[in-house]
């Protein structure tokens, strides 16, 4: 006798009110396969959980935001963001695409540096720069953009003791409207401390003062505010111009668009409500095209847009471990997967899909990570399939941050695999063992304990 | 563990509990337990069952129905006895 597919046993109670203002939920099709490689054979091949990345999505993600700039201002350039993801793989993605190097730490630089970036195409961010640090960038020619007068008493120290002038611009926090404003990185527009800082930096002689910096915030839901922004800056521009009759080469708005994640406590999909990268583009270029710059004159315009650029390429993979009833009534579904990892699930409710087909039966579940931590939660509630322990489940838009904010606690860190634009699967990262942690260890003689 | 026998049950699945006056839908795997919880066959007899007809392991089954009685006293469907 043939044996039939099984499915477990299950109720759902039948809610008499009507569709919720915001209409009925959305069944997501499973993820069987991410770019034609079967999500079973990866987990297998690579383990569980598995992080994996789309070279083809990097790639399109790339060339659909630049085509968004390009198509509206005449000169742009991207510097990728590496603490957003700065695995190799992934920055060289971006580099190959044409993207320069952000970076805010020494450790950073020396990555973009072996990465293979062109110094001189290497942004410098960061409120923490070391004097070694700051020598060798001017060495190198790269941008300093300098967060804090201290940093500028010392650029122009070494500035002085160096036959290299330091290529410099200054970082600009200002009100755009948003809240909350972020004004502990570089200098306020609105009090005059950055036509200050601009005026040391030309009165110095010492510097070549090359564009100015903006950074207003992160998940900026709100484009007008970029707007502002490069209004303000061209207006910085307009005033170095007429005082000091210099040209700057460029302005950098930063980074912080939104991407297509959801934050948590939204009623709609970010997919749906976020701004789209050409509603960013257009208040942006629309700004500097409209102030004071002539045609020709116009600066560089430089992004440093991070999550919305990776995002969407990030997948996690991870398996199905348990599954226990609350007090509630409500299902909990225990994963191989947690917080320590998917540090971006503090804040958005990540999409989830199942690895294969199921029948058209669902249930509320909570997701838990494998952490003996009660604030181990990947989703609070989702609706899915009647999972089985050992089904894969397949989390979306991981691909920002997660990959560097990770922490190894509890488990082992997982492998990281790249799927090329053929379809063929690199490994990237591979995954850590008790060697990682044990081999920085060192145990004082008196701590042995002898068998 | 025995249905409360008040509850109807349609062939498609649908259940309603005149007790609470609430509807539920049954997915064919609930539909069969609930059958022969009804016709009084005891929770091995039914792992038996489900084993022999279905692709699954028993220990399987035996974790699904201990989670599908806890649904079913959630909701008011059963009786305590067993
Ligand atoms: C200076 C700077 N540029 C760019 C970024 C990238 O931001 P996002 O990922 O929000 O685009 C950050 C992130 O915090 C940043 O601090």
């Amino acid at each position: 006798m043939e044996k039939k597919p099984y499915e477990r046993p299950h109720l759902t109670k039948l809610e008499t009110s009507m569709p919720g203002k915001f209409g009925m939920r959305r069944e997501q099709p499973p993820t069987t396969h991410i770019d034609g490689v079967a999500v079973e054979h990866l987990a297998k091949t690579y383990g569980s959980p598995l992080f994996v990345l789309s070279e083809n999505t990097i790639r399109s993600s790339y060339r659909k935001a630049l085509n968004a700039f390009t198509t509206r201002y005449p000169k742009v350039q991207f510097a990728w963001s590496y603490k957003t993801n700065y695995l190799a793989a992934v920055c060289n993605v971006f580099h190959q695409e044409g993207a320069w190097a952000e970076v805010v730490s020494g450790f950073e630089y020396q990555k973009a540096v072996d990465n293979g970036v062109d110094p001189k195409q290497i942004i410098f961010n960061g409120p923490a720069k070391t004097r070694e640090e700051l020598e060798t960038a001017t060495q190198n020619g790269s941008l300093i953009h300098i967060d804090h007068l201290d940093e500028l008493y010392l650029l122009m120290e070494i500035a002085a003791n160096s036959e290299h002038r330091p290529r410099v611009a200054i970082r600009v926090n200002m009100d755009t409207g948003i809240y909350p404003m972020w004004d502990r990185f570089g200098f306020n527009y609105e009090d005059g401390q950055a036509w200050d800082a601009l005026n040391k930096i030309m009165h110095s002689g010492k510097l070549d003062l090359m564009g100015l910096h903006t950074h207003i915030g992160t998940f900026i839901l709100s484009a007008g505010a970029y707007g502002v922004a490069a209004a303000k800056l061209a207006e910085l521009a307009r005033l170095l111009k007429q005082k000091f009759n210099h040209t700057l080469r460029y302005i950098d708005v930063g980074g912080g668009f939104a991407s297509k994640n959801t934050l948590k406590g939204s009623y709609l999909p970010g997919s749906d409500t976020n701004p789209s990268i050409s509603e960013y583009a257009e208040a942006i270029s629309s700004a500097l095209i409209n102030s004071h710059f002539a045609p020709g004159e116009l600066p560089l315009l430089i992004l440093e847009t991070g999550r919305a650029l990776i995002e969407e390429a990030g997948y996690a993979i991870t398996t199905v471990l348990a599954h226990k009833r609350l007090v509630s009534g409500r299902r909990a579904t225990i994963i191989d997967l947690g917080v320590n990892l998917l540090f971006t699930s503090f804040w958005y409710q990540h999409p989830v899909t199942v690895a294969q087909e199921f029948s058209q039966y669902r249930e509320d579940t909570t997701l838990y990570g494998p952490l003996c931590m009660n604030i181990d939660c990947i989703r609070e509630s989702v609706n899915l399939p009647l999972l089985q322990t050992g089904h894969r489940l397949v989390i979306h838009l991981t691909g920002a941050y997660n990959l560097t904010q990770w922490m190894q606690f509890i488990h082992m860190r997982p492998a990281v695999v790249m799927i090329d634009t053929k379809g063929n699967v690199h490994v990237v990262r591979e995954k850590e063992g008790i060697q990682n942690v044990i081999s920085v260890e060192k145990l004082p003689d008196h701590l042995h304990i002898s068998g | 563990m025995k249905i409360n026998k008040d509850l109807a049950i349609s062939e498609n699945g649908f259940l309603f509990n005149p007790a609470t006056g609430e509807s539920f839908t049954a997915n064919p795997m609930a539909f069969e337990i609930i059958r022969m919880l009804k016709e009084g066959q005891s929770g091995e007899k039914i792992v038996e069952w489900v084993s022999r007809h279905y692709l699954v392991e028993k220990s399987t089954v035996e974790k699904d129905l201990h989670d599908f009685f806890g649904l079913l006293r959630l909701h008011q469907l059963s009786v305590e006895n067993d």
